[in-house]
């Protein structure tokens, strides 16, 4: 949505994208668990070069009394952009987009965490985006999911997200930043495959109809993997040790 | 450590589906809309009686429950009471009064010279309810502030695992390293050792308990792990 295309660069060649991935291929994923110290629960996810690093603290009692619910603990989520995760350097004051970013992922892991076995305190999830190439918040929600597992908060269900564009009219999952860029929609989708619940869905750009529905079960597909994937680091993590690190 | 390590079961991650046949645990294992679901960590194994399949969770955050013997940590000081630090998402509350078996005479008492900060006390939870900060006593046998010895911490999920089917393991434990142990609800691990080495092998042995729950053949590796480590410092 950046105007036309800069000289020299194909975002569409004989149905491969600028990377030679096909429209429904994600890109290369990797994902660890407990790499933190010193938080409760950490994760690192990586959607090719897209880094988010997620740590976890609580539950706790927090220090300022006005957070504090009655009924259930409350979720405090940070998404922020390190300054050295962009092109330009980032100011690492929060941003207005972050600002927004934090409270969207935070209402993409609301629905799954059990809040309310924990009355009056608090879940800190603080989301570093180390590395910027699209689809941070996507990425973000998906660490964010795997530290509150690594924590032991409990969790009805994995959360997992991705999210699907347009380029010259085509559907392509897990858009990087260029095809962000120039792409004529962006539609991040975060979901929860094991109880069948979509939990963040936001659309920029224009979709028909039809382009949506295809969309959003491009994307639901695309999430399974992505939980698989998540699965995956989990038990790696347990079968590596015999018994994991807390 | 050498050795064949089998986790002895198969890891369930958060969402998956349980059979029937396991026990819901909230907020472990729940029911979610007829459906069996672990919600943490955790290993699904043949239970040892042969009676179908269990739930073991390898997760856990500890909540207090009135009885529950804990070990905690003095973390502030306010006019009549401590706040303590159970290992758990909620501070305790240790009266002054209960401390002393007497009513507390602010003419008289310092609460400073009684408790400090970063004294450990072997307390009970009186009562808890989530509503309101745990309540503990003092006042019991075996409680009170731990004067020697040596704390170390664990996952409470790995507390059963610590104290084995029957006991057996921390028999085994306090058997090989000649330590008195006493482990708390809350994750907590009291150890008196007769020396430095059988202590740092204690805490060692302990830590490997944590770290390899639920392997097959670790008492077998633990005793052997105790022997090798006298052997080499002679003790």
């Amino acid at each position: 949505m950046a105007g036309p295309v800069p000289e020299g660069v194909e975002l569409l060649r004989d149905g491969r994208r600028h990377d030679g991935r096909l429209p429904e291929d994600l890109r290369p994923i990797r994902m660890q668990v407990g790499i933190l110290n010193n938080a409760d629960g950490s994760a690192l996810v990586e959607f090719g070069r897209t880094r988010v690093l997620a740590a976890v603290y609580g539950p706790r009692e927090p220090h300022q009394r006005f957070y504090i619910l009655p009924d259930r603990a409350a979720l405090r989520v940070r998404y922020h952009m390190a300054p050295f995760s962009t092109d330009e350097r980032k100011s690492p004051a929060p941003s207005r987009r972050e600002i927004e970013l934090s409270k969207v992922v935070r209402e993409a892991l609301e629905p799954v965490v059990l809040a309310e076995e924990f009355p009056r305190t608090v879940i800190d999830v603080f989301l570093e985006v180390l590395q910027a190439d699209g689809g941070t918040r996507t990425a973000a929600v998906t660490a964010a999911s795997l530290a509150l597992a690594d924590a032991g908060i409990p969790m009805r269900a994995l959360v997992g997200g991705v999210a699907v564009g347009k380029i010259q009219g085509v559907l392509v999952v897990d858009v990087d930043e260029l095809e962000d860029m120039y792409g004529e929609a962006d539609m991040p989708v975060a979901a929860a495959p094991d109880i069948g619940e979509i939990t963040l869905l936001q659309l920029n750009g224009v979709l028909t109809r039809e382009e949506f529905r295809t969309a959003l079960s491009m994307a639901l597909r695309a999430i399974d993997r992505v939980v698989e994937f998540e699965k995956e680091a989990i038990r790696r993590t347990y079968l590596e040790v015999g018994g994991g690190q807390e | 450590m050498s050795g064949e390590k089998q986790l002895a079961g198969h890891i369930v991650v958060p969402g998956e589906q349980l059979p029937d046949e396991v026990e819901a645990s909230p907020p472990y294992v729940i029911d979610d809309e007829g459906v069996k679901r672990a919600t943490v960590v955790g290993l699904l194994r043949e239970k040892s009686d042969g009676g179908g399949k269990a739930f073991v969770k390898l997760k856990e955050i500890y909540i207090p429950q009135p009885g529950d013997v804990v070990i905690g940590l003095i973390q502030g000081i306010g006019i009549m009471n401590w706040f303590v630090d159970i290992n758990s998402p909620y501070v305790a509350v240790l009266s002054a009064q209960d401390f002393l078996g007497r009513p507390f005479n602010p003419s008289v008492d310092d609460m400073h010279s009684l408790l400090k900060v970063g004294d450990y006390i072997k307390a009970k939870v009186v009562a808890f309810d989530k509503t309101r900060s745990p309540l503990l006593t003092v006042q019991g046998e075996g409680l009170g502030r731990i004067i020697r010895g040596k704390v170390v911490e664990i996952s409470p999920a790995k507390v059963p695992r610590v104290i084995g089917r029957k006991m057996s393991m921390l028999k085994t434990l306090e058997e090989k390293t000649e330590c008195k142990i006493f482990v708390a609800r809350n994750g907590r691990i009291h150890l008196e050792c007769p020396n430095e080495d059988l202590e740092a092998i204690a805490v060692m042995a302990i830590k490997i308990i944590e770290e390899e729950a639920y392997t097959s053949g670790l008492t077998k590796r633990i005793i052997k792990f105790i022997e090798e480590e006298r052997r080499i410092r002679e003790v």
